[in-house]
């Protein structure tokens, strides 16, 4: 399953470094905001987009973007069909044994369950996007999980009934549940992962070596606090 | 695309609508339109190369050749479509790559195999990884295309040889009777004179094709499917034109498409199906020489 479309050509690859080497190939889901999603231009945006630009610009690196369902995101990755994962994929312990992460670029976003009315979160119906960790932890209590193959898809749920609430990164909720006058917060958030970073191949540490230096540097000078204060005004960016 | 686009959110209903159906996300699905039909109109003739080899293997005189006819046609049909397309593009393409990898890379010496990871040299990628995004596109789309011809091939295989049979006999006979060999009569007599028994089957098949063609988007093609849901989907104020889950509409539309893609090709056929009867000895044929004279 080669995966397709929406190659933003990266203009950040430095002069210099027009040697003859290989292009680094990206993958994120494009349907998540404000983490990535695809303008209305049909190009790729948001967090994850802007922070892999500023990675491939300092660590000299020729990249190119490419959108993949998250269902066969990994899939892909191991089998070749591109370099790395941005696609607000949270570092967890399952994950790990399979691909390798990069130093997180953002905290562990607290999740939260979005609903219309009480709702016990307990025991209710809630959606969740499938091989999430909030499809995971939704299965340890007690609640009946509904599992979507897109963000969307599990919203859509709430708002037609077929669910009680969703439970997904607050970040991707909040601005969905302040537009939304029918849907509100339920109960407390919840902390899951260790925070988002980026998906590589084990094989590959020289690029996870690249690209873990590039952040660093992105975390001293104080560019990574200004792409975060950009898409999320409400997440403190120091952690 | 218009010049009043430039600030959406203080734009009236209509005004706003032309805006959002112009913009590049909305050009992106009315382009997929066209690699729908583009995936049909290649599809089509390959998947009937296939069968008619897979036809002529399985009544082939060379017994090793007949069982690889059969078993590819009743493989193929016994193994739901989903679980064919899910395999065939990724055994493929790491096919392709490891004999690459065993052609190009001779002296590697990793596995190709390493845990989980599928690694060959950066020499045998399928497309080079610095490759331009359209080879990428074009390359999962000719692995599209060759997973849909190997398996509406199967079934067309099927309908061909069973048209193969349904030609009268007395024709191949008196074909041998003027001393044609066995090569001769079959393209000579069989191949001309099968259609007109093979064409239901075929354009049941058709039907059947243009039907399976939103599986394109499980193989991460982006189809009409793909992007009717993408669009459809609700969008918030990240957007610049956000709009509630109008999934219903954008799937309507695709109803519409396939609806009228289907009776188009049902007229069409209906007077290919006219045009090969002309003089043959089947019912349809006999009903046009009654109304000649």
């Amino acid at each position: 399953m080669r995966n397709l479309l929406l190659g933003t050509a990266m203009l950040a690859a430095s002069t210099c470094a027009a040697l003859a080497q290989d292009t680094v190939r990206m993958a994120t889901e494009g349907a998540y905001p404000p983490y990535n999603f695809i303008n209305d231009a049909n190009e790729v945006d948001g967090l994850d987009i802007d922070v892999g630009n500023e990675i491939c610009a300092r660590a000299e690196l020729d990249c190119t973007w490419v959108t993949n369902d998250w269902d066969s995101i990994i899939p892909n990755l191991v089998s070749g069909n591109y370099d790395a994962i941005l696609a607000g994929m949270s570092i967890t312990d399952q994950r790990d044994e399979v691909i390798d992460f990069t130093q997180a670029y953002f905290p562990p976003d607290p999740s939260a369950y979005a609903g219309m009315g009480d709702v016990d979160v307990g025991s209710a119906v809630i959606a969740a996007q499938t091989g999430t960790i909030q499809a995971a932890h939704v299965a340890e209590t007690g609640a009946t999980l509904v599992e979507f193959a897109t963000p969307d898809e599990t919203v859509a749920a709430v708002r037609n009934g077929e669910v009680d609430a969703v439970l997904a990164d607050k970040g991707f909720l909040a601005p969905i549940v302040s537009e939304d006058p029918d849907l509100e917060f339920i109960g407390e958030d919840v902390i899951l992962g260790k925070g988002i970073g980026i998906g590589l191949r084990e094989s590959d540490t020289e690029l996870k070596e690249k690209m873990d230096a590039a952040l660093t540097s992105m975390k001293e000078d104080g560019k990574l606090a200004e792409l975060m204060a950009k898409w999320f005004p409400d997440v403190d960016p120091n952690f | 695309m218009f010049e009043f686009c430039s600030d959406p959110s203080a734009l009236g209903d209509l005004k706003w609508m032309a805006c959002y159906l112009t913009t590049g996300k909305q050009f992106a699905f009315y382009w997929s339109f066209g690699t729908v039909l583009l995936l049909l109109a290649v599809t089509a003739p390959a998947a009937l190369a296939f069968g008619f080899a897979g036809a002529m293997a399985a009544r082939a005189r060379f017994a090793p050749l007949r069982w690889l006819g059969l078993a590819y046609t009743s493989m193929v049909r016994g193994i739901p479509d989903i679980i064919f397309f899910l395999f065939v593009p990724i055994a493929l393409d790491q096919l392709f790559e490891w004999l690459r990898h065993r052609a190009l890379c001779p002296d590697w010496d990793q596995p190709v195999r390493q845990g989980n990871d599928f690694v060959v040299c950066a020499a045998a990628k399928l497309p080079q990884s610095s490759a331009p995004q359209w080879i990428h596109e074009s390359y999962g789309f000719a692995l599209a295309v060759l997973a849909f011809a190997i398996v509406f091939g199967a079934f067309a295989a099927n309908v061909l040889s069973g048209a193969m049979k349904a030609v009268p006999r007395a024709q191949m006979e008196t074909a041998e009777a003027y001393g044609m060999t066995h090569g001769q009569a079959f393209w000579r007599i069989m191949v001309p004179q099968m259609w007109v028994y093979a064409l239901p089957g075929l354009s049941n098949l058709w039907q059947i094709l243009v039907k399976a063609t939103p599986l394109l988007f499980l193989l991460g093609v982006e189809d009409i499917v793909y992007w009717a849901r993408e669009l459809g989907g609700s969008k918030t104020s990240t957007f610049a034109y956000p709009h509630p889950d109008w999934r219903i509409w954008y799937f309507l539309a695709l109803l519409v498409f396939y609806l009228l893609l289907t009776s188009v090709s049902e007229r069409v056929f209906a007077r290919l199906s006219r045009r090969l009867s002309h003089g043959q000895a089947t019912a349809a044929g006999e009903k046009l020489r009654k109304a000649a004279a």
